[in-house]
């Protein structure tokens, strides 16, 4: 019970009305790459128009990736997962390509649930992903603390900053060796991590992590589905009213356009 | 291409050597038919049947295709309807889904569908692949489906049965829902001893298109060339019709057909994106998902709605299973298959599609106008009819139907009269821990257990879902247009009275749309019953459906489709009549939704009851937590249903309501409660003023469940605006309290110093969300 | 210690969705030598000391009742391994 003054309902926002061809603040061209069973696709293009960039549909069988300053890959269950999280679609053409431009450390990449298990499959990011230790797919709000402010994706945010964004996964717990644990914590590469109880069993409470050049995130829980008030998370302003999960997009938008990248 | 095992591994059947052996002995009895009905086959055909013949007859007069026993019933939703009701109304009953405008273009289609016999044998498939099936029901209008609800029935919540069925159920709604990318946004869960064994798992989707992307199940434009795409066929679903294993009935070779169909959500998703890419580039001119009977319907039904005829040559259909005959092939219920007609200029970028997406496809055959559906094996006829006498002149049946010998006893048992209704709660003490205990029992408890396994926000467009009145959904993103949904069945009320008992249902799935602000349009409805052949169950039927169509009518909206589950009963004991009842309404813009609870920022603001309270506790939850089930259920009022509707979405238009929810199971209690805990702000409240202006005391003002009504939190500011309304519509309000966001207590007072209470949120909220867990988790 | 392997396969005659995934997916790796996948599950069941011909049988029956779901999947083998 959060006895603090909250907006009166005059102000607290009503349902984003956000046209599909809200116009773009940036050149930011992030593109957004579909495989067969892929579901969070449309969700991820919505956050990056939300934040002002254009989204870009990126085939997983193409290995072209244009001229995209940044990329996605999101969440659903390609393939069913039914090998492996993320198994089968780390071969697709276009994740080869992705995968020559990000270990040059400067495409930024992020990888939202089963995108994350696509990259770590790719071993573009360490450990992988185990059915959470409750067995179950779980729904559900989840606050997060952004441990480190200086990737693409989260550079936005303030040191410790505590969001809450949606969690829904069945494979969500994060699992690595020790040494590997070891040197993310040293090295700060821990970039998310679950406040509160830990959903699903993950090692060190680790929600997402990121590679040593800071260019590659990914990240279990969907910032993407709390961008746009109303069809967000319930948040203290008032029901689905969270969008947090927002700076991820204006972060990477941000990064890309003073790096130049995008102008 | 073609798949199928030479045709020395059975004797094959033809038209021809149907005609020239007239005496053969045929396993039709085996396949269900009657002994009139095979021979009006006989009759139809001028011949005995084929195999083939044999198998797509006996599977589409069934009475899970035919709707045999039921159709003289359900007529009525078609003859009892008035303009009103069919100003929106694009398609009706009769296709695979009932399609209603929704204004700038858009269109919206809905079903509910039942699956509950598979999902008692394997709990996880039997669930998974009824999901699977109803949105194929979707897709096939040329929608695509955003969104899915389940309302499920368990036995006794303590039951071994529930024990082994409802983790498995709730799984593989999961699984194959979150799989596909459709949030799951509402539904129920009900406890019951009477559907031990006979757990129902009904499902419902929606979907969306624009108006030009309408696509219906007819095989038009002879020359027009007929697919087959998708999972290929295998043995599924003909464990029953395993007679046809040997077609020429004299032997019998063992066959080795599955008891359970699998479901393949990743090619259902992928079939849904390649089906959504063929409707956008404007490829198929018909399409019929294969479920029920599998290519007997598709075929029977596309040609018979379309120029008459077809040709098809059936060892072209890709198999799993290389062993099975013509007559299996017909009847096989493989999931994740659809059948298209497509023109020959479009088969190529046809094939493209497919191919991009990575689903087997192949050609069967053409459209043609001899009025004739003719099967081909290995270019030998084996079937040749007239697809009509197969899809649509099925047996009807006028089943004798009579009231229960016991149904009088049962009305005149009320719970007032019942040892059940001695020492009542009374002092605020009492009713304070009778409320806890209410809120703690197996029906009126936390589902979250089972709903956040399913996914609800994929998609990015759900604004409502459970635990809120009504699930609702974007369509539009650029002007918020939208839908909402709910589905509802009190099984106890229609018990009571099966007419009454369906209205009841329609009312409180109108009422939870209405509350969220949705404007009703259309119902779909999931009409589950025990066996037809027993009089006593039919009039149970006849009185529901009756009730249903007539409620309908009052209310001005349309039932659009929808399905009918019978037999469900085991040794003898049937389900309640349980009429499952969805109600679709429109949102011009979903912004203006209404949540169910008291927001954090909402405190001070007034609360409303709406409504009139009577002492109506025959079937309520409080009856059944003292085990007493007898006497009528709430008296219908579905002009009052009408004008609480008109109010709830005229406030939610005009921005005057913060919160709504509507009063149903557990009354004013569970109401009063459930706003609080959706939330965990508080309120505080005084009933003596609905005790003495309806008569009532406490404990009724508290538990009845008296109809039409609902409770609304409203800023000061809107007071007067809102009460100027109810009042121009003669509407019963009364202002109770105030939400109370510091207190985090329920706090309620009564006509007399002492018959008040005061709840902890928190205290509530153990009790509330401990019963299921502790149950099923772990 | 030895230990009890049991393996447990999708029915034949029922859908794999599995396999089928992995089969559309090999000989776009350039694994074009198959022409079908099935996709089961192994246990391994730890004895400490000597598997008797009991134990043996307490497998076979935790395999049937347990580890398998006897209306979509068979258990194909149930055999002893020695230490690993």
């Amino acid at each position: 019970m959060s006895p603090q003054t909250p907006p009166t309902p005059a102000e607290t926002p009503l349902i984003g009305d956000y046209a599909e061809s809200s116009a773009a603040l940036t050149g930011a061209r992030i593109g957004v790459v579909t495989f067969p069973g892929t579901l969070d696709d449309r969700d991820a293009a919505r956050a990056v128009r939300l934040a002002g960039g254009t989204a870009v549909a990126l085939w997983h069988a193409d290995d072209d990736l244009g001229d995209v300053d940044a990329v996605i890959v999101p969440g659903g269950f390609s393939y069913g997962d039914y090998l492996r999280a993320g198994a089968i679609s780390r071969f697709a053409p276009m994740m080869t390509s992705i995968a020559r431009e990000a270990q040059t450390g400067t495409l930024p990449v992020l990888g939202i649930c089963n995108g994350f298990q696509i990259l770590t499959e790719a071993h573009l990011l360490p450990g992988s992903m185990i059915r959470n230790d409750h067995l179950k797919f779980r729904c559900a709000d989840q606050v997060l603390r952004v441990e480190n402010t200086s990737t693409a994706w989260t550079s936005q945010y303030t040191d410790d900053e505590l969001i809450t964004v949606v969690l829904k996964n069945q494979d969500g717990r994060y699992v690595a060796d020790e040494e590997t644990l070891t040197r993310l914590e040293e090295e700060g590469r821990v970039v998310f991590r679950y406040v509160g109880s830990n959903p699903n069993g993950s090692r060190n409470d680790i929600a997402g992590i990121t590679n040593a050049a800071g260019n590659i995130v990914g990240l279990m829980p969907h910032p993407e589905h709390a961008v746009e008030a109303g069809y967000g998370p319930d948040d203290a302003v008032g029901m689905r009213a969270g969008t947090d999960g927002l700076t991820v997009f204006t972060s990477v938008i941000s990064s890309l356009t003073s790096s130049g990248a995008a102008l | 291409m073609s798949t199928h095992e030479t045709s020395t591994a059975f004797n094959l059947d033809t038209v021809s050597h149907a005609s020239d052996t007239p005496d053969t002995e045929l396993p039709w009895a085996e396949l269900g038919l009657k002994t009139d009905e095979f021979d009006r086959i006989v009759e139809i055909l001028g011949r005995r049947p084929t195999a083939a013949e044999l198998a797509m007859y006996s599977v589409m007069w069934s009475e899970h295709c035919s709707y045999k026993s039921s159709k003289v019933h359900l007529r009525q939703f078609g003859e009892k309807v008035t303009e009103e009701m069919e100003k929106d109304l694009m398609v009706g009953i009769g296709e695979n889904a009932g399609v209603t405008d929704l204004g700038d273009g858009w269109a919206v289609t809905f079903k509910i569908e039942s699956h509950n016999h598979p999902s008692y044998v394997e709990p996880y498939q039997g669930a998974a692949t009824g999901i699977g099936g109803i949105v194929r029901d979707i897709i096939s209008m040329g929608a695509r489906p955003v969104a899915v609800m389940d309302p499920l029935r368990f036995g006794d919540i303590d039951h071994p049965d529930t024990a082994r069925v409802l983790p498995g159920v709730v799984s593989g709604i999961g699984g194959y829902g979150n799989s596909l990318g459709l949030p799951n946004i509402g539904g129920e869960v009900v406890f019951d001893s009477v559907y031990q064994q006979n757990p129902l798992v009904n499902a419902l989707a929606v979907g969306v298109m624009r108006h030009e992307d309408l696509r219906l199940a007819n095989a038009s434009g002879v020359g027009n060339r007929v697919v087959l795409f998708g999972a290929r066929t295998g043995g599924d679903g003909i464990g029953g019709a395993s007679v046809l294993a040997s077609e020429s009935f004299d032997d019998t070779k063992p066959s080795k057909r599955p008891a359970v169909q699998v479901g393949d959500p990743f090619s259902e998703k992928v079939l849904i994106e390649c089906c959504l890419e063929l409707f956008h580039a404007e490829l198929v001119e018909g399409i019929q998902d294969l479920g029920a009977a599998g290519i007997s319907c598709a075929t029977s039904e596309l040609a018979s709605n379309g120029e008459g005829g077809m040709h098809v040559e059936l060892t072209d259909v890709l198999l799993r299973d290389p062993s099975l005959t013509p007559g299996e092939i017909l009847m096989s219920e493989s999931q994740e298959r659809m059948m298209a007609v497509v023109t020959p200029e479009d088969a190529a970028r046809f094939e493209e599609v497919l191919q991009k997406w990575g689903v087997e496809f192949s050609w069967l055959g053409e459209v043609t106008d001899t009025g004739r559906l003719i099967i081909d094996w290995d270019g030998e006829t084996i079937v040749d009819v007239d697809p009509r006498t197969v899809a649509h002149d099925g047996p009807v049946y006028e089943r004798p139907h009579h009231r229960p010998a016991g149904q009088d006893e049962l009305q005149a048992d009320t719970f007032r009269a019942s040892p059940a209704a001695q020492s009542l709660p009374a002092t605020g003490e009492e009713l304070g821990a009778a409320v806890v205990e209410l809120m703690a029992s197996p029906n009126m408890a936390d589902v979250s257990w089972i709903t956040d396994q399913y996914d609800r926000f994929v998609g990015g467009n759900t604004a409502l879902s459970q635990p809120d009145d009504a699930g609702v959904i974007r369509v539009d993103e650029s002007t918020g247009l939208g839908v909402g949904l709910a589905t509802d069945c009190n099984d106890r009320y229609a018990y009571l009275d099966p007419y009454a008992g369906a209205q009841l249902a329609l009312a409180e799935a109108y009422r939870n749309v209405a509350t969220s602000g949705a404007v009703p349009k259309a119902v779909s409805d999931c009409l589950n019953f025990g066996s037809p052949e027993d009089p006593e169950i039919m009039w149970q039927f006849a009185e529901a459906v009756r009730g249903l169509a007539d409620g309908c009518q009052q209310l001005g909206i349309p039932v659009t489709g929808g399905n009918v589950s019978l037999y469900n009963q085991t040794a003898g004991r049937a389900i309640h009549p349980t009429p499952v009842v969805g109600v679709l309404g429109a949102f011009d813009d979903v912004g203006r939704r209404t949540p169910s609870g008291f927001e954090r920022w909402a405190d001070g603001q007034a609360v409303y009851l709406l409504g009139v309270t009577g002492d109506e506790l025959d079937g309520s939850e409080f009856a059944r937590g003292r085990g007493h089930l007898g006497g009528v259920p709430p008296q219908v009022d579905l002009a009052a249903e009408k004008t609480l509707g008109e109010i709830l979405i005229n406030a939610s238009r005009d921005g005057m309501i913060d919160a709504a929810h509507d009063l149903s199971e557990g009354g004013l209690a569970a109401a009063l409660v459930e706003m609080s805990l959706r939330f965990g702000v508080g309120s505080r409240t005084a009933l003596d003023g609905v005790c003495e202006r309806d008569g009532v005391d406490m404990f009724t003002a508290l538990f009845s469940e008296s109809q039409a009504r609902a409770l609304v939190a409203l800023p000061r500011s809107e007071e007067v605006r809102f009460t100027d309304m109810t009042t121009a519509r003669r509407f019963p309000a009364i202002r109770l309290g105030v939400v109370d966001a510091q207190s985090g207590a329920i706090e309620v007072s009564g006509p007399v110093e002492g018959s008040g209470f005061t709840l902890g949120i928190d205290e509530v909220r153990q009790a509330w969300s401990a019963t299921i867990p502790s149950r099923f988790a772990g | 210690m030895p230990r009890i392997v049991v393996e447990v396969m999708p029915k034949p005659e029922i859908l794999d969705p599995q396999g089928k995934a992995i089969a559309s997916a090999l000989p776009h790796l350039g694994f074009d030598g198959f022409s079908g996948v099935r996709q089961g599950r192994r246990f391994e069941l730890t004895v400490e000391g000597e598997v008797t011909e009991g134990i043996l049988e307490q497998a076979r029956r935790a395999a049937e009742d347990l580890l398998s779901n006897p209306v979509i999947e068979d258990v194909v083998d149930v055999r002893v391994e020695g230490d690993a």
